[in-house]
């Protein structure tokens, strides 16, 4: 019985291979946005985890110097011999790779090269002969040296023995970092007593990249969840037309004796069967989606954060099935109703092939009220909202509520129109295009779906461009930054510098903590780059006169809203009270800080000297002074950072977000312009009944199939019309709400009328697109079957 | 297996020999070699010999509080070399670790550091004489020395005075390990006092006893079808003391070998085969924590046995070491260590 039934249930759709081809090719494609994403996510990830896990800055606290110099090797010595368990590192650039030396015999498990690759030799990696471990593009980076290929070796990393990373970065006997190993002995000397300069800088808990870079991923997640539940929409569409039309199918078996269990059991395996092969075909998508994507994912990161992130994709076992859980899950959700209804459905209920429309009217009403309530919803956690579960509600409110409200917007707008309408041909349109919209409406608010996510994530990526190009300008108001390595070059900079430029401004910086809260605190020398460059976000009115002269400090927006510290507040620095006198946006920074006057700076920590400096000439004289530089005083060009290269190199990182948001927005797009083509193919074969008597009374075949291209672009814009604010709204949450809750800093909004205007003639270009077979198809039905509709009782 | 085990199989004896024994009297990697008839000199041979592949500083004390409840204590320094060189930096290929542990009768507290040699970090100076790893120390005249170890569970600080003279195992200090000849260079200082106290989660205890301090050093002591060591140091309590090693072997036979130290430290060394050892009992773990050891040429028929059966040193390259009770023919203390029972 069980093999009979399943023929009959799938008979359906080798009679309705299009159906079959829609639930599949829906179902696919969103699991191949959502796991693509999630790929990238994944890779993403690990490489910041590798890349942490090399330096143990997230499980270990560890011993630096507050003004980030080298510490000697002889410090080491002293704590070790003073009970202090700490290994040392020493880290650097070589070619753009990232050297890391370890101590492999003090440092603590699971950092550096824990597992020994083929052809390791450790007793020339103890003993200076070069070995290195980094994974295969690191190591072709790399020609000259003796490179172990590594693939668990964070990308962009080189791990090598201490002694061998000294030589290659010329740091003879000095050491960066020490890291504090968590069991340390009963019997310690205290570390003031040791070694005095150095400060312990607490286990990081997460890598820091981790957290930086958290916002570009939760833009790639909104994406690939918006694009999936766009899919789930199109496959509960097919998967509703579906069991309306095995009505009669299903009377018939349960008439003839099949229990209702086993005939729910038997479609629900059928689904998952389809779930199965459609989520192996998207997660199979996804990857190649991912492949594509992630070398320019990869190029925004490194530019953007300096986070090094693979360029090459790997398949994890926990990624690929996701893919398949989340098909599996994403099918179970949209069948549940459809076999629910079925579960509850009399006996001998007639089959009604409009039952699809009919009831979708009858739930008009209950879809309104609910749609009211998550709006109502949405609006009060617009001003309530604290934290990444409300930012989430938020979101998932104003998204599902306004997507549920779509059909019956339309709905009021189109009976609007046709009331207002003159002519008969007009009113039959109006009023063919309501009966039409129940059927076209889960397909409309995908298309809905999808511009709003396209708005709100295109408005968030500009406006961060918008803000980090301003914060660069800021920050780097200097057209040149040196860095002297010592005291000598220091002087020897001033020296030649002093005649040649406008200013020099040194950038002298210490860690210390504000409030519980890890925090720089840099002293800024009286010159008007920064009165003339720093935004503030809030300010007293002479904030730098006041802080220039020492009576008061300026802080970050993190340091801000984490100490809950405002302007007018006071703070404690070094046991002397500062009044805040503004507040500046600093974007990308985990940590807190505070800017002094150069002379109080000094006052209070007098141990610290600068060794990086600003200089302001013309950008035009920078090439020459570098050149002149390095004659006169030997500091390389390889020690000064042109503020042009910079930008450039910015913009040339938000060029490549910007090529990632388009693909992603021009694939969602898609998902709902194939969404409105389904549903029109579905649509059109029910279609010839009503369509027959317009034709019947004068219209031409292809009046009709220009109306019902016209009607597909006419839709589209009304829904483009509702997604347009809907967008802003989710712009709004995620910059004003989402990234608060998330990193601590919240983003100016900015908005891009022109960027909208080009996203509303792509959807409706994808609309008419999705129409365009449907309608030539309408506009081509033979009229023997037109007429037939009039012989033929249906 | 992560990079530090696998260093430590590097210094371990057994894999040294297997991938360096090249026979009797001739050179292993281009490491010295001991030869029979050796004439020592002090202060500078209790210092390191960095020609030669492995060497240790290794003492352990049977230790008495004043409730009379009996402790074991152990200090060890090996130094391993990659190479027969010294040098300044890190590439000096010496390398060195530390084993510190305490037992009681129910604890056993265990300890372990690691270090490179040419930076200072760890080392043996001969004058005056210093042996450290961190922040453990060994130090003095070898007449009264001092001696510091410190953990996150516990840390001791013990004085050490040298009631007797030094020992020469084997052939005048030349100790023959196998049939095949594979031998070491071997001293002991076994008749210091020791006093001090002991940190211990349980609280601070202040102790006295005896501790026997060894020196031995070699380049490839043990033959490839040895597989690891039963080794006994046993004070009786009529002064006289016992030093006895039993090497195992793939084929089940054994080599033994012992020295019969009088009170006043005249020695009498005795050739493979007069010293016979019995596994009686094991622990949970399969190691033989209760032995019968007989050296019929002394009458001495004993039953040695541990104080604590989990005196497993959980370090890289794992051992079992602890203070046992000797009765039977002769009553006393002692220490026994057991390798290759992983």
């Amino acid at each position: 019985m069980t093999q009979a039934t399943l023929l009959a249930l799938l008979s359906h759709w080798w009679r309705n291979p299009l159906q079959l081809f829609t639930l599949l090719a829906g179902l696919a494609l969103a699991t191949a946005l959502w796991s693509g994403v999630q790929a990238v996510n994944a890779e993403a990830r690990a490489s910041y985890d590798a890349a942490a896990a090399t330096l143990g800055e997230a499980q270990y606290e560890r011993l630096v110097r507050p003004d980030g110099q080298p510490m000697a090797q002889a410090t080491y010595v002293a704590l070790r011999r003073a009970g202090w368990l700490v290994s040392p590192v020493v880290q650097g650039r070589l070619e753009g790779v990232r050297i890391v030396g370890i101590e492999p015999l003090t440092a603590p498990g699971g950092i550096g090269p824990v597992a020994p690759q083929e052809g390791a030799d450790f007793g020339s990696f103890l003993t200076g002969e070069g070995q290195l471990f980094a994974n295969a593009e690191t190591a072709a980076r790399l020609p000259d040296l003796d490179v172990i290929i590594s693939p668990d070796i964070a990308p962009g990393t080189a791990v090598t023995d201490i002694g061998v990373a000294q030589r290659l970065l010329g740091k003879a006997d000095l050491i960066d970092s020490l890291i504090v190993l968590p069991a340390q002995p009963r019997t310690r000397v205290p570390l003031a007593e040791i070694a005095a300069d150095l400060t312990r800088q607490p286990a990081q808990g997460g890598s820091d990249i981790g957290r930086l870079t958290d916002s570009f991923h939760l833009n790639l997640t909104a994406f690939g969840l918006l694009s999936f539940a766009v899919g789930i929409f199109i496959v509960n569409g097919a998967i509703g037309l579906a069991f309306e039309q095995r009505r009669p199918v299903v009377r018939t078996m349960r008439a003839l004796g099949l229990p209702l269990r086993r005939l729910i059991l038997l479609m629900g395996a059928e689904l998952m069967i389809f779930a199965l092969i459609a989520g192996i075909i998207g997660v199979a998508l996804g990857y190649v989606i991912a492949a594509l994507l992630l070398p320019d994912v990869a190029a925004t990161l490194r530019g953007l954060y300096g986070a090094d992130v693979s360029g090459t994709l790997q398949l994890r076992p926990s990624w690929w099935l996701s893919g398949l859980a989340i098909a599996l899950g994403g099918t179970a959700l949209a069948a549940s109703g459809a076999l629910s209804q079925l579960a509850r459905m009399p006996l001998l209920a007639a089959a009604q092939p409009r039952a699809l429309a009919m009831a979708a009217g009858r739930r008009a009403r209950l879809q309104g009220y609910a749609a009211l309530v998550l709006l109502v919803l949405s609006a009060i956690l617009m001003v309530t909202a604290e934290g990444l579960i409300g930012g989430f509600g938020l979101l998932a409110g104003l998204l599902i509520g306004a997507a549920l409200a779509l059909p019956l917007l339309l709905d009021a707008c189109l009976n609007l129109m046709s009331k207002a309408a003159k002519s008969v041909t007009a009113q039959w349109f109006w009023a063919d295009t309501r009966q039409q919209l129940p059927g076209l409406s889960l397909a409309l608010m995908a298309l809905l779906l999808a511009m709003a996510a396209n708005v709100g994530v295109s408005t968030m990526v500009s406006s961060f461009r918008l803000t980090f190009t301003d914060f660069l300008d800021q920050r780097l108001a200097s057209e040149l930054y040196v860095r002297t390595d010592d005291a000598a070059q220091a002087a020897g900079l001033i020296g030649f510098a002093k005649d040649r430029v406008d200013a020099i401004l040194p950038i002298q910086s210490t860690q210390t903590t504000v409030a519980g809260q890890p925090t720089e605190v840099f002293g800024a020398r009286d010159h008007a780059t920064y009165r003339d460059f720093w935004v503030f976000l809030q300010s007293t009115d002479d904030a730098w006169g006041t802080t220039f002269a020492g009576r008061t400090v300026l802080i970050n927006e993190q340091l801000s809203r984490r100490a809950g510290l405002d302007v007018g507040d006071t703070m404690t620095l070094q046991d002397r009270d500062f009044q805040i006198a503004g507040v500046y946006g600093d974007y990308g920074n985990p940590i807190g800080q505070a800017v002094l006057g150069e002379a109080i700076f000094g006052m209070l920590y007098p141990d610290v000297a600068p060794r990086n400096y600003g200089l302001r000439m013309p950008p035009e004289d920078v090439p020459d002074f570098v050149a002149g530089l390095e004659a006169a005083t030997g500091i390389p060009a390889t020690q000064t950072i042109n503020q042009a290269g910079i930008k450039s190199i910015s913009l040339a990182i938000f060029e490549r977000t910007f090529t990632v948001t388009t693909a992603l927005n021009i694939l969602t797009l898609a998902v709902a312009g194939f969404a409105i083509l389904m549903s029109l193919l579905t649509l059109a074969s029910m279609r010839v009944p009503q369509l027959a008597p317009a034709w019947a009374m004068g219209m031409t075949r292809r009046q009709i199939g220009w109306l019902e291209l016209l009607r597909a672009v006419m839709l589209a814009l009304l829904t483009a019309l509702v997604a347009l604010p809907l967008g802003l709204a989710l712009a709004w949450a995620l910059l004003a709400v989402v990234n608060v809750a998330a990193f601590g800093w919240q983003l100016p909004m900015y908005l891009f009328p022109a960027d909208y205007a080009r996203l509303g003639v792509f959807a409706l270009l994808a609309a008419a697109l999705a129409a365009l077979w449907p309608a030539l198809r309408l506009a081509r039905t033979p009229p023997a079957d037109l007429l037939k509709v009039f012989s033929n009782e249906r | 297996m992560n990079v530090k085990a696998l260093l430590l199989l590097c210094w371990m004896p057994c894999v040294a020999t297997a991938q360096g024994f090249a026979g009797l009297g001739t050179e292993v990697d281009g490491f010295s070699v001991p030869q029979p008839n050796p004439t020592f000199h002090f202060p500078s041979d209790h210092g390191a010999h960095p020609e030669y592949r492995i060497e240790w500083w290794y003492l352990t004390a049977n230790l008495t509080a004043a409730d009379g409840t009996p402790y074991g204590l152990q200090w060890t320094l090996f130094r391993s070399a990659l190479a027969p060189e010294t040098g300044a930096g890190w590439s000096a290929p010496q390398l060195w670790m530390g084993h510190a542990a305490v037992t009681t009768p129910d604890n056993h507290y265990v300890s372990e550091r690691l270090a490179r040699g040419g930076i200072g970090q760890a080392g043996v100076t001969a004058e005056p004489f210093e042996a450290w790893i961190d922040d453990w120390v060994l130090q003095g005249d070898w007449q009264t020395m001092q001696m510091t170890a410190s953990a996150p569970d516990f840390a001791y600080d013990m004085a050490l005075t040298a009631k007797g003279p030094l020992v020469f195992h084997g052939e005048g200090g030349y100790s023959v390990k196998s049939a095949a000849g594979q031998a070491s260079y071997y001293y002991s200082q076994p008749f210091f006092a020791i006093t001090g106290t002991l940190q211990l989660p349980e609280g601070d205890i202040a102790v006295t006893g005896n501790a026997w301090l060894d020196r031995e050093w070699s380049s490839q002591p043990l033959a490839d079808n040895q597989t690891g060591w039963d080794w006994f140091s046993l004070s009786f309590d009529d002064g006289a003391k016992l030093m006895g090693f039993r090497l195992q072997q793939t084929d089940g036979e054994n080599f033994t070998s012992a020295t019969w130290i009088m009170p006043d430290g005249t020695t009498t060394a005795y050739a493979d085969g007069a010293l016979t050892a019995t596994p009686l009992a094991t622990n949970a773990d399969d190691v033989p924590v209760r032995w019968r050891v007989e050296l019929p040429a002394r009458g001495l028929d004993v039953t040695v046995a541990a104080i604590n059966d989990n005196a497993w040193m959980t370090t890289s390259v794992p051992y079992w070491e602890g203070p046992v009770t000797v009765t039977g023919s002769h009553a006393g203390i002692g220490y026994l260590e057991m390798t290759g029972y992983e």
